[in-house]
């Protein structure tokens, strides 16, 4: 007799994607999806892809989906959840698009308290175009477009992206999270079930920052970046919750 | 409301819009069109929509993209400088083959501009205006009657042809108060298949997309849409040609400045000077057919603009050059007077006669 322990969620289209190995892109892909099968809303999901890495996440998760211009997926998802409050919206999106060019676009939806689920995806670099400085960007950090590493006199510090929204009064909940080893990965995915589970119960905006290895522009082995997001940029990005609307009051 | 009312041009199109099942408005606001928004922020909770103020133009249209992707009859208006920082989103739009209507009240430019009436975003307009090989449908209304019937036709117009329609006015055309009558809207909301509303019982998802990294597919996608847009042409060039069977002088001009040129052309018929106007309505697409017949029958073309000449050259082409086409304009918010372009018909008809 034999049972299946371990397959590809519903959610999950069965195609192989273009993330380089070591990536976490996978993972995080396979966490939101699994969150989706879980709570048997694949039939009322709607996503919305960001430009960057991500940028053929409608090839990859099985459900309708909208491609977005360069950081304005959270306008976008405005767009589709207010024609569709009863959908389970989500974006998703990495450092540059949320974090440069689409920072008037979160910050508002979050302030709105939009009632969307954002996937925040923060590995420190521009992946898609080839390992360009990202508002995330650590101090020191070796780029493509910051040859002598990141100088705070001439691009400033990171932006902490959940802390910043968190002072927000819009967000219903904020966590950053990691998916660097199993123990981390189950608390990612606790993060994302209870942002969806919040969109679904109309709390508000929900963001959850994951942070990611980029290999192959860190310039490292997937063993090495692991250890590079542990050492570094842990420390300047800590992971918790942020904001909790159902914390609030007790 | 079945009886004319007196309302403002950028009013009467936001209730134009209502009236057409118009469910959803997101705009910022912008002079001279800040009435629509206005407007919509208190008619849609009225009818069960949705009014959001963006926190930009380019916020507006990418929601608008989001809307009308995920399946409703949605609309965003703004004027010159707004609808530049809109140009991102109506390139996905097009691209994305999306329903919409966009409406722009015309001021003043380049840059900040000013905020009095101008025609000078005709190339924005027509040419696409983003990046890439793409139209959008151009409605130029001359009458806050028309603002109202061109609203209702574009959002049929957009749904017909999976595109957008931009409602091309002035600020002269949305301050101004006209009798309207806003009819019941004979449109029927379309089935879109296509929408991402979630699969729901589906059996594959829908995609909205704009991307095509195969340069063959992505040829292949510009090669649907420019049929499409033949199609357009072949279907929806709109004119109105007022006097010209017999016109020596047919002057060309649209939206207010046809109101203004009408005036001096009813001057000029009075004293027996052969004078018409051809008034285009579609701006794209472009009204050939009657210019190619009117310049066998003319002997020069007069185009009048607010703007320093744009839709001269798509005059100029539609002729082939074939006759002389004269220009006159004004720029920056000034408007021309009834006499202003009565002289020019004059000093033209006059130069030929010396001749």
């Amino acid at each position: 007799m034999t049972e299946v322990l371990f397959s590809r969620p519903k959610a999950l289209l069965d195609v192989p994607t273009h993330y380089c190995p070591g990536c976490h892109h996978g993972i995080i892909h396979r966490l939101v999806a699994e969150v989706i099968d879980e709570l048997g809303i694949q039939e009322k999901t709607i996503g919305v892809a960001p430009v960057g890495c991500a940028v053929l996440a409608y090839d990859y998760f099985n459900c309708d989906m909208l491609e977005a211009a360069h950081g304005r997926a959270p306008a976008v998802a405005t767009g589709v959840k207010r024609v569709h409050p009863d959908a389970a919206v989500f974006t998703y999106q990495g450092d540059g698009d949320l974090a440069a060019i689409g920072c008037a676009e979160i910050v508002h939806a979050a302030a709105r308290s939009e009632k969307i689920v954002t996937i925040f995806v923060n590995n420190a670099i521009y992946g898609m175009t080839g390992g360009q400085m990202a508002p995330t960007t650590l101090v020191g950090q070796v780029t493509s477009t910051s040859p002598y590493g990141r100088k705070e006199e001439v691009a400033g510090m990171p932006i902490r992206v959940s802390e910043m929204l968190a002072t927000l009064d819009g967000p219903a909940f904020i966590a950053r999270v990691a998916v660097n080893n199993p123990a981390n990965m189950n608390k990612a995915k606790a993060a994302i079930k209870k942002a969806f589970e919040l969109q679904l119960s109309g709390q508000g905006f929900c963001l959850v920052e994951i942070l990611s290895t980029c290999p192959t522009n860190w310039g490292k082995t997937p063993v090495e970046a692991v250890k590079w997001l542990e050492e570094k940029m842990v420390p300047h990005y800590p992971l918790g919750v942020y904001k909790d609307v159902q914390e609030v009051g007790k | 409301m079945s009886e004319k009312v007196l309302m403002k041009g950028n009013e009467a199109i936001a209730e134009a819009a209502v009236a057409a099942g118009c469910r959803h408005y997101f705009g910022y606001p912008i002079t001279p069109q800040t009435e629509i928004p206005e407007y919509m922020s208190k008619r849609m909770p009225q009818v069960g929509g949705v009014f959001l103020q963006a926190e930009s133009e380019i916020s507006a249209i990418n929601m608008v993209y989001g809307a009308a992707g995920a399946g409703a009859r949605v609309m965003t208006s703004s004027s010159s400088p707004g609808i530049s920082l809109k140009q991102e989103g109506i390139s996905y739009i097009a691209g994305a083959e999306l329903p919409c209507l966009i409406v722009n009240i015309m001021r003043g430019g380049p840059g900040l501009g000013g905020i009095q009436p101008a025609q000078g975003d005709y190339f924005q307009a027509t040419k696409g205006g983003g990046h890439g090989d793409y139209h959008n449908i151009v409605l130029a209304p001359n009458s806050v009657q028309e603002m109202v019937d061109f609203t209702m036709q574009g959002f049929d117009l957009a749904d017909k042809y999976r595109n957008p329609v931009m409602l091309l006015g002035d600020g002269v055309l949305g301050q101004m108060m006209e009798p309207v009558e806003i009819k019941e809207s004979s449109s029927t909301p379309i089935e879109k298949p296509w929408a991402a509303a979630g699969k729901r019982g589906r059996a594959k998802p829908n995609i909205i997309n704009s991307l095509f990294l195969k340069a063959n597919e992505l040829e292949n996608h510009n090669l649907h849409l420019q049929k499409k847009y033949a199609l357009i042409q072949e279907n929806e060039m709109r004119w109105e040609e007022i006097c010209t069977e017999d016109a020596e002088l047919i002057v060309v001009a649209y939206g207010i400045t046809a109101r203004i040129a009408q005036s001096a052309i009813d001057k000029a018929r009075e004293e027996g000077k052969k004078v018409g106007l051809l008034r285009p309505i579609s701006l794209w697409p472009f009204p050939q057919p009657p210019f190619a017949r009117l310049a066998k029958t003319a002997k020069a073309f007069l185009t009048v603009e607010l703007s320093a000449g744009q839709m001269i050259e798509d005059v100029r082409l539609a002729i082939r050059d074939t006759k002389p086409v004269h220009f006159y304009g004004r720029t920056g918010g000034m408007i021309m007077t009834p006499i202003e372009i009565y002289q020019e018909i004059t000093k033209i008809l006059t130069g030929k006669e010396g001749k």
